[in-house]
């Protein structure tokens, strides 16, 4: 009490709280300086061409084509927006919070198809949310008291530091995965960090996975989900898997999804696994924030359901997609070609980077991939690796996430996005990367001569 | 062995939350019991602040607060909940009988416990950085406890504490009327016996100006607005800022400018939007207080705050009392007892939270209660937070100020206002979800920004908004019509209830009146209030919200929205009142 006051009295201002003042939002982390460097600097063909290109950001702009077509094909989705007469009314007053059911069961039918028709979703399971943020906080919220941890392999999406444990005063134990397998999940490394939590007497509450992996861009086994709904289950623990990468994937036979595992299973154990899904990867939708919670546990639906109006989706966005992914002639040809151009782009970047001379981790989905430096650190640390960072940054121009934002365990790892730009600008980035290492080596070499 | 020596101390402390709660304990309340916890010892969070030390008595204190909480087990599931997990914290080196010896020694040994920390004196702490480190490990101790149970129920998995408060959360009868509503709603002509919704602050009587707008308009803005032919995808589909577009921010500054006349200038870079006027609400509340800290209210307020400021924070709410005598206008001295009040508790009070036009009441705040008011807050150091929601829906005579007016006007100390504002009730569209926090405070709009990445609006939506609300003419024309249209109904509504004998507040704003049906409530209590209300929902089919659900300390007041009605209605809702009125009189 007397500290608070004492606090105020130096401030010239009335206090705020500690969420306010935290810095948890980690914007100072380089994945966020890249992307500010970007933002007073940014790549543009004709009026920039020096810029600085946007390869932090995980966006898919490859198939907008096919939802253009789609709007000028059925104006009718359009008019969910309002100048349908009939819908207007429903539109401007929907209050529910539980969400429109046939938006619910376009939204479960799209998933269902993302995954090869192998699981099967149940409308009134999904919790709808403003984005996929949104649905890893809620999770959160209700899984885990502050002080509390998740599990969460390394390298991981530098946001989950913000989106798990800003508000949630939730913690993250990160289990470390390294090159060796691949960055695979194993059962030490698990059983490892869940002691680790045990030792600083932290109580473990869940595992959060990405499957498609993000930053990694790999896909988790079948038979490492089944360890870890092992892991899970013996540590009566929640499982929560991010799966917003699902319909990214090059191939949809090679993916499989934790409620291909439940459904194997005949859904024992369920009620600790939560699925987070979203559009702004698997269709190039960002902007319309829409995320979901699918959840196997009751409890869990009804308090997210509930929670979620903090979270909303405006009625006529939701009345617009239910027509677009009701529409399965469309879903089915997006999906396919959606892989194939992703497939494509991820082959070009493979390819320009090894002309390079630059290796990446074989990658099967998402819209990045995962290069490996770490031949090419002057010293094999997290220093090193920013070093380098910095001058691709700065002096190549391209805004690329360093591994140590996402916690990975050793240095010299980058994730490098490719869907956010036009196949031009992809070349760019490549010749620029070529050059520099091209530049690298002379000087190496007349570096040696002397 | 140090760590088995402190996991039986969580136990302690469990238990001593158990006998505190009597033998009706639930298994439930056993889970809201860690509410207290959680809520008492949270501060040591993810930003490694310091915390308040003792968390003991917090804990005691809290917990007629957690009564709340749903039924569901019985006595039995007590005893079960204090031995398993002592089982469980012995079983690794002693097994079930242990297990059970130990409990019965605990038993005693936390009568002294209990009766130390009852006596425990205010929560003292030091600021110095170097006992950090130990205030965040003490907090963590003290949150433990809940884990125990969870590792041995072989029922379903854990949630967390502030999980099952919501989960367990019994509805209002705010809530649950507008349930019968869903059930079995009126309609004239296909469901004349249906229930009539008067209990959700809704308005439809404007909703053809809106939909005239978008036939003719609406075209444009969504796809392809500029350059013509140009779909325009790209510019709704990417990330955009989550704070909401700078063009919309501009719309709705502009709106709220014409809304007050004029007589504020409203800046767009004040404004976060976010996906609704809950989530605004949310994020002020995690800005401007810690959880355990307190928020004063006037009542009766809308019940919804009880959800939007308190849930996942961990806020308080402290009621302030209004009463008919004074028209149910705040009263200074009352908010200073209140605040004396909560201090002595020790509890920290961050702000005052006001609704103006008031909800639900529909009264206007005066420039002196105002200036009053931000007299107050600066003295006592506090935020207010200023629900304007209605500020475009007032229909009497007397003139809307807004606090950023008078602000304006006097030298205050601007960074402790906070506005929140939104499109549900003005422009009548709660569908569309947009919420806006408009803040004087640098560092909480910088924080509202960050947070409002979890409830951002689609972008779509934004775009056609902003386009609707720069139209200037339009929007005039639609507030202008829309306020007669409020007091045409408004005055057929008041003087309907007065022909029964019903007389309402004089109100000047919203969606509603306040009625005084205390002349029909048997008992002059709740309990005969929600009686009363009970009879109007099932017998006379009509769903009001009783004053006890906005904390009205006077019993028989009710709150009628009528926007949602057409004037054909009215001789209807009259009828069905009267048929309760003359059963209450037998």
């Amino acid at each position: 009490m007397a500290i608070a006051i004492d606090i105020e009295i130096e401030k010239p201002s009335v206090g705020l709280s500690r969420v306010a003042v935290s810095d948890t939002h980690g914007e100072d982390s380089p994945y966020f300086e890249g992307w500010k460097v970007y933002d007073e600097n940014p790549y543009d063909e004709v009026r920039n061409p020096l810029g600085v290109i946007q390869m932090g950001l995980a966006e898919n702009q490859v198939s907008f084509d096919l939802i253009e077509e789609y709007l000028e094909q059925h104006p009718e989705a359009s008019a969910t927006w309002g100048n349908g007469t009939s819908s207007f009314k429903e539109n401007a007053l929907f209050q529910d919070y539980h969400g429109l059911k046939t938006f619910r069961k376009a939204m479960a039918s799209f998933m269902e198809q993302i995954r090869g028709e192998r699981a099967k979703f149940d409308p009134d399971r999904i919790v709808l949310t403003a984005g996929a943020t949104a649905a890893n906080e809620l999770l959160t919220f209700i899984l885990a008291n502050p002080g509390d941890a998740l599990l969460v392999p390394t390298p991981y999406y530098p946001g989950f530091d913000r989106d798990l444990r800003w508000r949630t005063g939730v913690k993250i134990i990160p289990v470390h995965c390294n090159s060796s397998n691949d960055f695979q999940v194993t059962p030490q490394a698990l059983e490892e960090a869940y002691n680790q939590a045990l030792a600083m007497n932290i109580k473990v509450r869940g595992l959060l996975i990405t499957n498609p992996s993000n930053p990694l861009g790999t896909l988790i086994q079948r038979s490492v989900l089944e360890e870890i709904l092992e892991f899970v289950t013996r540590k009566n623990i929640h499982l929560v898997s991010d799966e917003i990468y699902s319909g990214s994937v090059f191939s949809s036979s090679e993916f499989t999804s934790i409620a291909e595992i439940l459904e194997s299973q005949k859904y024992r154990n369920a009620e600790r696994v939560h699925i987070v899904y979203s559009l702004s990867k698997d269709l190039g939708l960002p902007g319309f924030r829409v995320g979901m919670i699918y959840s196997y546990n009751d409890q869990v639906v009804t308090t997210a359901r509930r929670m979620s109006s903090f979270s909303l989706v405006s009625s006529q966005t939701q009345n617009f997609l239910a027509s677009m992914l009701s529409d399965t002639k469309f879903t089915k040809n997006y999906i396919k070609i959606n892989r194939q151009r992703l497939r494509k782009r991820y082959e070009m970047i493979i390819e320009g980077l090894r002309k390079a001379g630059i290796e990446c981790l074989k990658g099967n989905g998402g819209l990045f991939c995962w290069m490996n430096l770490s031949p090419f650190l002057e010293k094999p640390t997290r220093e090193g690796e920013l070093g380098l960072w910095n001058s691709i940054l700065h002096e190549v121009k391209l805004n690329i996430s360093p591994g140590s934002s996402c916690y990975c365990s050793e240095p010299g790892w980058f994730r490098v996005c490719f869907a956010n730009m036009s196949e031009q600008t992809l070349e760019v980035a490549l010749k620029r990367i070529h050059d520099f290492m091209e530049k690298r080596k002379t000087d190496q070499r007349n570096h040696l001569s002397y | 062995m140090k760590r088995k020596q402190r996991q039986t101390n969580y136990t302690e402390e469990t238990i001593t939350l158990e006998m505190l709660n009597s033998k009706k304990a639930s298994n439930m309340r056993t889970t809201n019991m860690m509410t207290g916890i959680r809520r008492s010892s949270n501060g040591g969070g993810g930003s490694g602040g310091s915390i308040s030390g003792n968390s003991n008595s917090d804990t005691v204190r809290m917990n007629p607060e957690s009564h709340s909480g749903g039924g569901g087990g019985g006595d039995g599931g007590t005893v079960m909940r204090i031995i398993v997990p002592l089982q469980g914290v012995v079983q690794g080196s002693g097994g079930l009988v242990l297990g059970s010896v130990i409990p019965c020694a605990l038993f005693y040994l936390l009568q002294f416990y209990l009766r130390r920390n009852r006596s425990a004196s205010p929560p003292s702490s030091s600021s110095s950085p170097s006992s950090k480190k130990q205030l965040v490990e003490a907090s963590m101790l003290l949150r433990s406890p809940s884990h125990l149970f969870s590792r041995l129920s072989t029922g379903p998995a854990y949630i967390s504490s502030r999980a099952y408060s919501i989960t367990n959360s019994v509805d209002t009868p705010y809530y649950a009327g507008s349930k019968n509503v869903t059930e079995d709603p009126y309609d004239a002509l296909n469901n004349p016996d249906g229930v009539m919704q008067l209990g959700l602050a809704e308005n439809k009587l404007s909703l053809d100006l809106i939909q005239d707008w978008l036939a003719e308009n609406v075209k444009d803005s969504i796809v392809g607005a500029e350059g013509g032919g140009d779909l325009s995808i790209c510019g709704i589909a990417t990330y955009q800022p989550f704070d909401g577009l700078m063009e919309l921010k501009v719309a709705v500054a502009g709106f709220m400018s014409q809304v007050v006349e004029g007589s504020v200038s409203f800046n767009p870079l004040q404004i976060v939007l976010t996906s609704g006027v809950a989530p605004a609400f949310e994020i002020l509340s995690f800005c401007l207080a810690d959880a355990g800290n307190a928020f004063l209210v006037p009542t009766p307020y809308y019940s919804g705050l009880d959800r939007y400021i308190k849930w996942r924070t961990g806020v308080e709410l402290i009621p302030v009392p209004c009463h008919s005598t004074d028209n149910f206008n705040l009263s200074i001295t009352v908010l200073d007892r209140a605040f004396n009040q909560a201090k002595k508790r020790g509890l920290k009070v961050r702000g005052v939270i006001i609704s103006n036009p008031s909800n639900p009441v529909g009264n206007l705040m005066s420039w002196e209660t105002l200036y009053n008011l931000m007299d107050f807050s600066r003295e006592k150091n506090l935020h207010i937070i200023s629900d304007e929601i209605f500020a475009g829906s007032t229909h009497g005579d007397k003139e809307f100020v807004s606090i950023a007016s008078v602000l304006e006007s006097e030298d205050f100390d601007k960074s402790r206002i906070h506005i929140v504002y939104g499109l549900s009730k003005d422009l009548s569209l709660p569908g569309f979800r947009v919420g806006i926090i408009y803040s004087f405070n640098d560092n909480v709009l910088a924080a509202a920004k960050q947070l409002s990445r979890f409830s951002s609006i689609s972008a779509p939506l934004q775009r056609l908004l902003a386009s609707m609300l720069s139209d200037t003419r339009f929007v005039q024309d639609y507030i202008e019509t829309n306020r007669k249209r409020i007091r045409t109904i408004y005055s057929a509504f008041v003087e309907g209830l007065k022909q029964l004998g019903i007389e309402c507040m004089q109100s000047s704003g919203g969606f509603y009146c306040w009625a005084n049906m205390s002349g029909l409530i048997r008992s002059y209590s709740e309990k005969g209030e929600l009686e009363l209300w009970d009879r109007l929902l099932n017998i006379a089919k009509i769903n009001l919200t009783p004053g006890s659900s906005c904390h009205c300390i006077e019993p028989g007041w009710f709150c009628c929205c009528f926007t949602a009605l057409t004037e054909k209605d009215i001789p209807v809702v009259m009828e069905r009142i009267l048929k309760v009125s003359e059963t209450s009189k037998s």
